[in-house]
């Protein structure tokens, strides 16, 4: 379980995003040459005047609305991004397989980031619950696909604490993060790939087109 | 002088002349003639209009408003006999004719060369005319009812409404889209049955439609076609009141080709192609496809097509002119000899002149319309550049500009051209070599 | 049609306050509407599958299914949207929440939806979103609701289960070209009319008619002839003073408004458009001025081109407030005296979010008015005035949900302690007019032309 797990299983996950990324990005291009005017509309200019915008935190307008959901969002995706990609366990597993490391997080900071992720799933649980605008949009699919980003968080995080059977942990918690990577391109989670291009077209539209700010 | 600039800017002649094949009677030996002093007409009016000149330069026109209120027209400084409430729409027919919308006594007409049809309206608009000028049509209302007169006659068929009207060549057809059927207030189910035909020759065609566009008459006119509407997003071609079996998205209007064949362009799964009786002839398909024009021996055919998003250029059966242009690119003209083919072209807000693909050097503040010469080998045009206005020839401007220019015409000969111009004031006809505007 | 019920609206609730006025309404209760009641009667699950199929795949592509895809129901796009905002936070109104409604439903089911749900549709997409985008401005991901709500108004268009007024108008620009049956004699008939009466104003004031060559062509909307034609020889009056070499059309083409855009009759938009720009091309003009109007300018600027696919209009368009402004900085109008009164202004979103023209607007307001008492939130985050993207030409019937749906504005306008509201834009000037006296505000709404044409300097020869 644990070898296959740590061997094909790993393999299969990185294939299967990066090709999914790969086919949801080509698919994207294709569709938006249909579209006659996206491609176009686009501005390198006024998209990445818009992206910046909002990869800045309280840099537009809604984002100041929000000041916690705001706060909360960042915190949430930095860590998300940042603690897989430069956690130390994951760095030895790296060069075990492939012979590359590179930086690691300090695992104080990296259970800290991890509880951030956690603390931020949590935050848009209660969000989905608590906020009408939010729950009258909200379905199970929804709470799933929060689950599916936690999930390899709260198992890496009890695996790494060696609260209680750790292999069992570690093999579920490689079987949640597979999952999770396989889930990006196919599920909403793929705003991770189209966050960039939604936002330049619009900031394009916005600027190049429409002479206005987008944020 | 502001105020001449004002009068002169309107620049008008009421047929496009593209061709060499107009002007055989003209006179193209007088090197120069002056025609009218605008100044002194200006200082002998409390207001003078906009001017018109007829199609072979001879005659300058303007609506003029007397110290005591009343209108009339000058001509070549001439004034109409009598006076008017209101005159304006001044045009010359072809054949050198001039007419004008008056109003007197609250009622509309016609006059033509200062002689006011019999019939009077309660409005009447759009003076068309047949290609020798010999009829005279307009749209007109009394009471009303919406009516067609031809030639001062009114047809008897009157329309709850009329939208556009045609005049074959020859002057026998005259064609106009009317609604045949009333609607209530905000009916849109009655709307959905067809309200609308087309009438030709006082006889309205036995079917209604949503909608009819443009309408247009074969060369020899006896058949006449228009875009017609059959369902909320279904259009096709209707000639003489048949609509093509095909259906399609949408359509432009449809232009003859000879007597038989009628063209237009289509609309096929969101892209454009071009249609001959209903059947595709082109495979391109185009972003955009309008403008359908055809070599004087209908043997070639030129449109003005988008071959991808923003961008503009010719097609020439369905081939491709290399360079697309941003802004625009308008409808194409043919060489006599159906050798070569020009088009108003505009990029970066700047217009020029493009001859088979390849733009003119220079840009300028607007261009009209590129005439060939018979031979088809130079093409001239009316341009206008800071202000001033002269002629263009292959893409130089003439060295002499003007205050106001009307577009040129080739002597039947090709040697020289027709300059209509105004310099200091007044109007000259010139009759100018081409090697002079070369120069 | 531009209707003017709104006092009939006020009259039926005559409560003063704001907050309970539009707490009493319920809204959600369907309104008669027989473009929605009767036209879903003729339609067939066949017929309803199809069109949705052949919308959803051979009339969109990236847009709508990256949208979509991407949207992750955070609801923050709520924020964004006065008819949410309006009504109390009332999550049934927040953009996505109009989106799950239609869109989301008619995908899921893959077209088989039945009338009842295409006529909720209609009510969310024709009376309930204003396709103001300001929810695109919200949105973290820049997901343009609006155009996703369009989309959904195209698939009713071609089922032709449209509000029935609004739908009439669109029949009108599909016969006349113009928006409001004005026929061919009436439009020119009133273009002569009202040169006489900017004559009784000003010596030499001309509407030059038809003029080839002219630098500029001015184009209106339907309801200047119809209904408000001061507003032309008050144009006629500044184009007269600022010594303009300009135009009007005497053929179709010089209406430059397009509710087909908003119905979702593109091929009528299309066909709308081209015959604007091709007068323009005929007249030789090297510029088009448009009145004061929003909607149109979208429609002429971007919706109408984008369909004809020239990915600018053809001919530049200069908007009535660029155009003002371009007069007053340069100093080719001065103004005589300022204009008195408190006065407060309307961003109409498609030219303020649709050309950037918030500060110029603002200069133009400050050169003209003494007490220019701006709005808040202002420029591209203004809130729209419910009236625009068709909503205003559902008629009647719906002109109450809209009142309540647009609490904000009216809050907004009251805030400011202001007399006068300019609108520069045909629809808010209605749609405000009718909040104004919903609400009770005692403000009255100008069109800029109105000020400036009281304002504006006129030199000592144009004097009658
Ligand atoms: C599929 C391949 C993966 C493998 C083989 C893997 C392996 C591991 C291992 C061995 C640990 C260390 C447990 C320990 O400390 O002893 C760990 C921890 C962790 N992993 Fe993964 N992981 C995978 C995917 C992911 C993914 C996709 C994410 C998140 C996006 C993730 C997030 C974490 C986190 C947050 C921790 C705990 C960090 C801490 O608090 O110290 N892992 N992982
Ligand atoms: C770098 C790329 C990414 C960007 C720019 C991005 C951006 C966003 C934005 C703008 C939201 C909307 C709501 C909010 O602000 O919280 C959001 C929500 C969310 N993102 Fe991301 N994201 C990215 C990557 C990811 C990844 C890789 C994951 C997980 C695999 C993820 C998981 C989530 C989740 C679960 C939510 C939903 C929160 C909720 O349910 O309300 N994001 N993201
Ligand atoms: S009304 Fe405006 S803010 Fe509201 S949903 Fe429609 S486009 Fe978005
Ligand atoms: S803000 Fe954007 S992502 Fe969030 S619910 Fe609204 S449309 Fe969807």
């Amino acid at each position: 379980m644990y070898e296959f797990a740590r061997g094909p299983l790993v393999w299969i996950a990185l294939l299967v995003f990066a090709g999914g990324c790969l086919y949801r990005l080509v698919w994207m291009v294709r569709a938006a040459k249909q579209d006659k005017v996206v491609i176009p509309y686009m501005s390198w200019k006024y998209g990445l005047r818009s992206l910046l915008h909002w990869i800045v935190p309280f840099a537009s307008r809604n984002m100041r609305l929000h000041p916690v959901m705001t706060v909360v969002t960042f915190v949430f995706h930095i860590c998300l991004l940042l603690t897989p990609i430069f956690l130390l366990a994951h760095n030895v597993l790296w060069q075990q397989s492939w012979g590359v490391s590179w930086w690691s997080l300090p695992s104080r900071l990296a259970d800290v980031m991890t509880v951030a992720v956690m603390a931020g799933g949590i935050f848009f649980i209660g969000r989905r619950l608590r906020l009408p605008e939010v729950r009258n949009v909200t379905d199970y699919s929804d709470y799933l696909l929060i689950a599916v980003v936690l999930a390899p968080f709260v198992t890496g995080f009890i695996a790494s604490q060696q609260w209680f059977a750790y292999r069992t942990m570690v093999i579920l918690h490689m079987w949640t993060g597979a999952l999770m990577l396989m889930a990006i391109p196919f599920t909403r989670l793929s705003h991770m790939l189209y966050f960039i291009f939604t936002r330049m077209y619009m900031g394009s539209e916005f600027g190049a087109v429409r002479n206005a700010k987008d944020w | 002088m502001d105020d001449l600039m004002e009068t002169l800017g309107a620049i008008k002649t009421t047929v496009a002349v593209n061709s060499a094949s107009v002007g055989d009677t003209w006179d193209w030996e007088t090197a120069e003639k002056r025609i009218a002093d605008l100044l002194e007409i200006r200082g002998r009016f409390a207001e003078v209009h906009e001017v018109t000149v007829s199609a072979d330069g001879e005659k300058i026109a303007a609506p003029v408003k007397t110290d005591d209120g009343n209108f009339t027209a000058c001509v070549n400084g001439e004034v109409w006999p009598e006076m008017f409430e209101l005159l304006w729409y001044l045009k010359f027919s072809p054949d050198g004719k001039l007419t004008a919308l008056t109003k007197s006594d609250d009622q509309w007409t016609i006059a033509v060369d200062g002689e006011c049809w019999e019939e009077k309206f309660e409005y009447i608009w759009n003076t068309q005319f047949s290609a020798d000028g010999k009829v005279i049509a307009a749209q007109a209302k009394r009471e009303m009812d919406y009516l067609i007169v031809v030639n001062g006659a009114v047809w008897s068929n009157i329309f709850v409404s009329t939208r556009g009207l045609a005049v074959s060549n020859d002057g026998r057809k005259v064609a106009a889209v009317v609604q045949a059927v009333p609607l209530k207030e905000a009916d849109i189910f009655g709307f959905l049955e067809g309200t609308w035909t087309l009438a030709v020759n006082d006889k309205k065609w036995d079917r209604n439609f949503i909608n009819v566009y443009r309408p247009t008459i074969s060369p020899d006119g006896r058949h006449v076609a228009a875009e017609v509407r059959l369902d909320i997003c279904e259009y096709t071609v209707a000639t003489d009141g048949e609509p093509w079996q095909q259906r399609f998205g949408c359509v432009w209007e449809p232009l003859f080709r000879g007597n038989q064949s009628l063209l237009a362009p289509v609309r096929v799964d969101g892209n454009w192609t071009l249609a001959e009786n209903g059947r595709l002839i082109w495979k391109g398909a185009y972003n955009q496809l309008w403008y359908q024009r055809f070599s004087p021996d209908g043997s070639r055919i030129a449109a003005v097509v988008s071959p991808a998003f923003g961008k503009w250029t010719i097609a020439v059966d369905d081939k491709l002119w290399k360079k697309t242009y941003n802004d625009a690119v308008l409808e194409p003209f043919f060489s006599p000899d159906g050798r070569r083919v020009a088009a108003i072209v505009k990029d970066q807000n700047r217009w020029t002149i493009a001859v088979d693909g390849i733009p003119w050097t220079e840009t300028f503040d607007m261009v009209w319309n590129p005439v060939f010469s018979p031979d088809g080998n130079d093409v001239i045009a009316k341009v206008n550049k800071n202000g001033r206005f002269t002629i263009a020839l292959n893409g130089r401007a003439w060295r002499r500009d003007f205050e106001a220019v009307w577009e040129p015409v080739f002597s039947p000969d090709g040697t020289k051209v027709l300059v209509k111009a105004v310099e200091d004031g007044k109007y000259y006809r010139r009759v100018v070599p081409i090697q002079e505007l070369m120069g | 049609m531009v209707e003017k019920a709104g006092s009939q609206a006020a009259q039926a609730v005559a409560d003063p306050e704001i907050e309970t006025k539009a707490k009493k309404i319920r809204p959600e209760q369907m309104v008669k509407d027989p473009g929605l009641d009767e036209t879903i009667k003729r339609l067939t699950p066949e017929q309803i599958e199809s069109v949705i199929k052949r919308v959803l795949t051979k009339e969109t592509a990236a847009r709508l299914r990256v949208y979509l895809d991407t949207c992750v129901h955070c609801g923050l796009c709520a924020e964004a949207c006065h008819t949410y905002l309006s009504r109390d936070r009332d999550p049934e109104y927040s953009p996505v929440a109009k989106v799950k409604n239609t869109l989301w439903e008619i995908v899921k089911r893959k077209g088989k939806v039945d009338g009842e749900f295409l006529k909720n549709a209609s009510r969310i997409a024709f009376t309930e979103c204003a396709v103001c985008r300001r929810c695109s401005m919200y949105c973290p991901f820049g997901i343009d609701i609006a155009y996703l709500l369009i989309v959904v108004r195209r698939i009713l268009n071609l089922l032709y289960v449209v509000p029935a007024y609004l739908q009439d108008t669109t029949n009108s620009h599909a016969v006349t070209m113009n928006q409001m049956w004005v026929q061919e004699d009436e439009w020119i008939d009133t273009l002569q009319w009202q040169e006489e009466e900017a004559r009784m104003e000003m010596a030499k004031a001309r509407i030059p008619l038809d003029k080839e060559g002219a630098d500029i062509m001015y184009s209106v909307i339907a309801p200047e002839p119809k209904i408000l034609a001061q507003l032309i020889n008050y144009m006629a009056q500044i184009m007269t003073v600022a010594g303009m070499d300009w135009t009007m059309p005497a053929t179709d083409g010089w209406d430059n408004s397009n509710m087909a855009m908003y119905s979702g009759d593109f091929e009528t938009m299309g066909r709308v458009e081209r015959q604007h720009y091709e007068t323009a091309f005929r007249l030789k003009v090297k510029k088009i001025v448009m009145g004061e109007c929003g909607h149109a300018f979208r429609g002429a600027a971007y919706d109408g081109p984008k369909w004809l696919v020239w990915k600018h209009p053809p001919v530049p368009l200069i908007h009535a407030v660029e155009f003002y402004y371009d007069l007053l900085k340069t100093g080719t109008i001065k103004i005589a005296k300022k204009f008195p009164e408190p006065t407060t202004v309307q961003d109409p979103c498609n030219i303020v979010r649709g050309k950037g023209l918030g500060k110029k607007l603002r200069y133009v307001m400050n050169a003209l008015c003494e007490d220019f008492r701006d709005v808040n939130p202002r420029l591209e985050h203004n809130y729209c005035c419910m009236a625009g993207g068709g909503t205003i030409n559902c008629g009647p019937p719906w002109t109450r949900s809209r009142m309540v749906s647009n609490k904000v504005k009216a809050e907004q306008f009251k805030a400011t302690g202001a007399k006068i509201i300019v609108t520069p834009c045909h629809n808010c000037h209605s749609g405000i007019e009718q909040l104004v006296s919903f609400y009770k505000l005692g403000m009255h709404v100008k069109f800029i032309s109105e000020i400036l044409v009281e304002c504006m300097e006129v030199p000592q020869h144009l004097k009658v």
